[in-house]
């Protein structure tokens, strides 16, 4: 393999890795659909970006997404606090807004005759074949620097997801911790665009941490796994999404996820398939033998 | 120019035709919570779509439509099921069928573009623009050619609306009352999603996977800030969805982008306007009622003070207001007690009562010491606990109260700390 392949590779593990990690958190906060709502407001930041400045800049394109990202998030949690339309409509309202405002931006810039807005639908369904090595480099940079700040803080934020109240009791802000959650979410949605796309971002954060309960009931586990889990799809989907040209990546890294879902869903050692019919067994044995 | 003229008006046709069974099914989906399945299914009957075209070669026709139906239901079971056998929340499985779904559909899509004419583009977007030139003949008569499908959907959804209107009523409001009634909420529900996933096939050619959300979910949204009753949302949300339909097109023509884009924005602006005006719950109004009530009783409060002061003193009528914060509000309140001939400046003086301001003035001050006394009697509280209450309830009680706290009281002349109690005006 060359030298390109071996940094795209390597980009996209610590991508994997931080996703899994950050999305384990934000499952067990029930932010999950929140994230693929930003993930779709990501989308007119993202052109507003291209068109004030006329280039493909991955930095300022990412800016821009972050950017709207957050707005979308900022809609939701102000429909949540000061009307009665409910969390489920508001996601719904938020992700397709946004995303028809991103929709009618591309188109017009495409009219322009804008050539830098060429390609942008890599950004909806997912390209690792287009990146620069420059882009990876910043990708990995900011995916390693969410992975390191979610480990340092992990009691804190083990503390939020568990008993937010006992986090209160102990001197730890709630609020901040939470926005700082949101706030390594969206880097780590926004971050993920190029490679897996707005439409499927979503899953890369939901799928490493679902695959991961099936395998232990606790916390540390869980986060390492899904870190693993993330690797393996990023990695895999992107030598996959390489070979076959002209496949986009986000679909094939989802696709993989979902493999790994199922698969632990019957051979995880805590919940999955064969450790239950194990589990009911011996319990039958056992029965047997105190009866006997 | 006849013949734009006639694309873009063929073209709204198809729009809202698209808009109108979209906004109907949408309302059952926004009352019940169920947004996100919407969504879900939105995104899940891709590759079904896929499959019936790379199959059978044909975007229409029965297969398809049934088809979606089937893929509709085997997402909502598939989400529930999912939920039930791991240990994650209902919206991470949703996320894990319909993000895996929709990704099948896309790469076998992109695996097999060379096969078909469906391209990305027209999944994540639609394509509304080229809608009236796939033209069809129905009895002689020239037509897009989405046009009868949409007729087929909307006919279906209407026929289902009218057969099963108690049941859907009821299990859209009170899922569990309709179980005590004996309705079967299963069935509607799948029949529900089944219809769903019909109406999102049948609009996904002209707005695409992505945006059909933004019909279905936003005008019911909005109906529902705006009016209580079903069948009234049902009907707005239609309306909202057509004039989405129109505004999106006048718009997109207009700025030369994406239509579908475009409607979804205005289902947007829409679903904005009626957060911030709904005569039920806007928010503008909601301020504005609070502002009046908070104008309203620090008006009172100013004619209160006056009363006193006159009645502490007979001497020197008249005070300086110097206790409302804020100039704006100070100027505001004078100004409307003057207007309303409750208070009078004479030059060089200070404020004073007129003669209707002093009738105004008295209730106000019977109705505290009146609540004063009552607090002091009935609830027994010691006469320091007792002014921040009367403080409040001033402001709320008017004649009939008044009359029936005194009676409660039994007449008494005099509040707890020994100030007279103005006589009331009955």
């Amino acid at each position: 393999m060359s030298y390109n392949t071996w940094v795209v590779l390597i980009g996209v593990s610590l991508l994997g890795a931080a996703a899994g990690v950050v999305g384990t958190f934000a499952v067990l906060r029930g932010r999950a659909l929140t994230g693929d709502a930003l993930a779709h407001a990501a989308l007119p930041g993202l052109c507003m970006a291209v068109a004030i400045t006329g280039t493909r800049d991955l930095t300022i394109m990412l800016l821009g997404a972050f950017a709207s990202g957050l707005l979308g998030v900022a809609v939701l949690a102000f429909l949540r606090r000061y009307t009665r339309v409910a969390e489920d409509a508001a996601v719904g309202i938020v992700l397709s807004v946004f995303f028809g405002a991103g929709v009618v931006l591309a188109s017009r810039l495409q009219q322009q005759g804008n050539a830098a807005i060429a390609g942008l639908d890599s950004y909806i369904l997912g390209k690792t074949a287009g990146i620069t090595l420059n882009d990876i480099y910043q990708i990995g940079g900011l995916a390693l620097i969410n992975l390191v700040i979610v480990l340092a803080l992990f009691r804190d934020f083990r503390l939020i997801c568990f008993d937010p109240a006992f986090a209160i009791v102990q001197g730890r802000s709630v609020y901040w911790l939470d926005l700082l959650l949101m706030a390594l979410m969206a880097a780590t949605v926004v971050i993920g665009l190029p490679a897996v796309g707005v439409v499927m971002i979503a899953a890369l954060l939901i799928l490493p941490s679902a695959a991961a309960r099936w395998w232990s009931d606790r916390l540390g586990t869980i986060v390492t796994l899904a870190g693993g889990f993330g690797i393996v799809m990023g990695t895999i989907g992107t030598l996959i999404s390489d070979h076959y040209r002209g496949m986009p990546a986000g679909p094939v890294i989802v696709l993989i996820g979902v493999l790994i879902f199922a698969l632990s869903a019957i051979v995880g050692p805590q919940h999955g398939w064969i450790a239950r019919q194990w589990r009911q067994r011996q319990a039958k044995g056992a029965t047997w033998t105190a009866n006997g | 120019m006849d013949g734009q003229w006639l694309t873009i008006g063929s073209t709204f046709l198809v729009a809202a035709l698209v808009a109108i069974p979209c906004a109907i099914v949408g309302c059952y989906l926004v009352l019940r919570r169920l947004s996100l399945l919407g969504d879900a299914i939105s995104h899940a009957v891709l590759p079904g779509i896929v499959l019936v075209y790379l199959h059978w070669e044909t975007r229409t026709g029965l297969p398809l439509l049934i088809g979606a139906v089937l893929t509709g239901v085997l997402t909502a079971v598939l989400t529930s099921w999912v939920t039930s056998i791991s240990k994650v929340r209902e919206e991470a499985s949703m996320g894990i069928v319909f993000t895996g779904m929709f990704a099948l559909g896309v790469l076998l899509l992109t695996t097999q573009a060379s096969q078909v004419d469906l391209d990305p583009g027209c999944v994540l977007y639609g394509q509304l623009e080229l809608a009236p030139f796939q033209v069809t003949d129905v009895y002689g008569i020239e037509m897009p050619a989405i046009v009868p499908r949409l007729v087929v959907v909307i006919s279906i959804v209407v026929l289902f609306f009218t057969l099963a209107w108690k049941q859907i009523q009821t299990v859209a409001f009170d899922a569990a009352f309709a179980t005590a009634l004996g309705m079967s909420v299963p069935v509607i529900h799948y029949a529900m999603m089944g219809l769903t996933a019909m109406v999102t096939v049948a609009s996904f050619e002209a707005v695409g996977s992505i945006l059909v959300i933004a019909m279905l979910i936003v005008p019911p949204a909005t109906a529902q800030l705006l009016v209580a009753r079903f069948h009234h949302m049902l009907i707005v949300s239609a309306l909202l969805g057509v004039l989405a339909a129109a505004g999106g097109i006048a718009l997109g023509y207009w700025t030369n982008t994406n239509y579908a884009g475009m409607m979804a924005v205005v289902t947007g602006i829409e679903f904005t306007l009626a957060v911030l005006f709904s005569p039920r719950s806007g928010l503008v109004l909601q301020a504005f009622r609070n502002r009046r009530l908070s104008w309203r009783m620090v008006s009172e409060d100013v004619l209160a003070l006056l009363y006193r002061r006159e009645e502490e003193s007979h001497a020197t009528p008249g005070v300086e207001v110097r206790h409302i914060t804020g100039r704006w509000q100070r100027r505001l309140v004078l100004a409307w007690l003057r207007w309303q001939g409750w208070i009078i400046q004479r030059p060089g003086q200070l404020l004073e009562l007129t003669d209707a301001g002093r009738r105004r003035a008295a209730s106000l001050v019977r109705a505290h010491r009146l609540w004063e006394a009552y607090l002091h009697s009935e609830m027994a509280l010691p006469p320091d606990h007792l002014h921040e209450s009367a403080e409040f309830m001033e402001h709320f009680l008017d004649d009939v109260l008044q009359q029936q706290v005194q009676e409660a009281v039994g007449h008494p002349k005099e509040d707890p700390h020994g100030r007279p109690i103005p006589p009331g005006n009955g």
